[in-house]
């Protein structure tokens, strides 16, 4: 049990950083009028930081991870999000078996 | 707080899947759960394991985790608009426990009732509880459980993500963010090391999704 102090550092500053994302809209909400297109901006911020996030290790990784990404994908349309990730992990443990 | 249960069960995986992760990628059992405590965002938690080094990439994990949770901004501001009953100072506490799930319960009561603090502070205390908990849990066993792959552990946070990202799905201009954002990403990633990928993909998609605005929007929130 040990606490590198780099590693202290580093999630400090992700509490830090995170932090201020959690105060930041009630500080915008006072001072700033959001315009529709300001609005929009903001709509459709989750789904691009999310798509960035996953594109690469969905596509550029390895045949077996996109197999496993597609499959994952279909689930997600149908089931909730733990029998999505419950299938995301059997999926790539099959398909690193098939193609890997 | 029998109402957050459903929350505190759902973390109960995939916080003890992110301490797992967590020892596997080189970090103690405590420090995975003082990022649980300290942190308590979960995407930003696995994207952070995920590109976790020696020697720590301390700045890049903090630019990191606020491009991740650059989505909080959105949620501040939504949920701002019910703070009628809560202190000056309280609401400043409040929000450091401002996830994607709190946000959401505290959305959904603020639309039949007024959102007082207990409320909040009983999603909240379920939430966090169970998340740092279970991060503690997942890191003792996991230190013991051998390669993450083995049991497609690694991939999990993925399929978390893509999980998340069909209920966001609005219809075809989802489609344009999402296509903008994940080619801009793939170009990032083949070109440029380190995460900044999810920078350059995100600023991409998001301003995709602002130069789309539909004139019917126009109309209905009139600024």
């Amino acid at each position: 049990m040990s606490v590198d102090p780099q590693a202290l550092l580093a999630i400090l500053a992700m509490a830090v950083a995170t932090y201020l994302t959690r105060i930041a809209g009630l500080v915008v909400l006072r001072y700033v009028s959001l315009t529709p297109r300001v609005r929009a901006a903001l709509d459709a911020l989750p789904v691009a930081v999310l798509t960035a996030v996953v594109t690469p290790a969905l596509f550029l990784t390895g045949p077996a991870e996109t197999a496993a990404g597609l499959i994952t994908i279909a689930a997600a349309f149908r089931l909730p999000l733990l029998a999505t990730i419950v299938v995301g992990a059997v999926s790539i443990i099959a398909m690193r078996w098939l193609l890997g | 707080m029998a109402i957050a249960m459903p929350v505190g069960i759902a973390a109960i995986p995939i916080g003890a899947i992110f301490g797992a992760l967590a020892v596997q990628k080189g970090l103690s059992p405590l420090e995975a759960t003082l990022m649980s405590l300290l942190v308590f965002a979960g995407a930003s938690q696995f994207v952070a394991i995920d590109i976790w080094q020696q020697p720590v990439p301390w700045l890049l994990l903090g630019v990191t985790a606020l491009t991740v949770n650059l989505r909080h901004v959105m949620m501040s501001a939504s949920i701002g608009r019910h703070f009628q009953h809560f202190g000056p100072v309280e609401r400043w506490i409040y929000l450091f426990f401002l996830t994607d799930e709190v946000w959401a319960f505290c959305e959904k009561r603020a639309m039949r009732a007024p959102l007082y603090p207990a409320y909040f502070a009983g999603i909240a205390f379920v939430l966090v509880v169970s998340w740092s908990g279970w991060t503690a849990a997942g890191a003792l066993l996991g230190a013991a459980m051998g390669s993450a792959e083995r049991y497609g552990l690694d991939f999990v946070f993925t399929a978390l993500f893509v999980g998340l990202l069909v209920g966001f799905w609005k219809g075809p201009r989802t489609g344009i963010v999402m296509g903008t954002s994940g080619v801009a990403a793939a170009i990032a990633h083949e070109a440029i090391a380190g995460p900044w990928y999810i920078l350059i993909g995100g600023l991409a998609g998001t301003a995709a999704g602002a130069l789309m605005l539909a004139p019917t929007r126009q109309q209905e929130q009139p600024s």
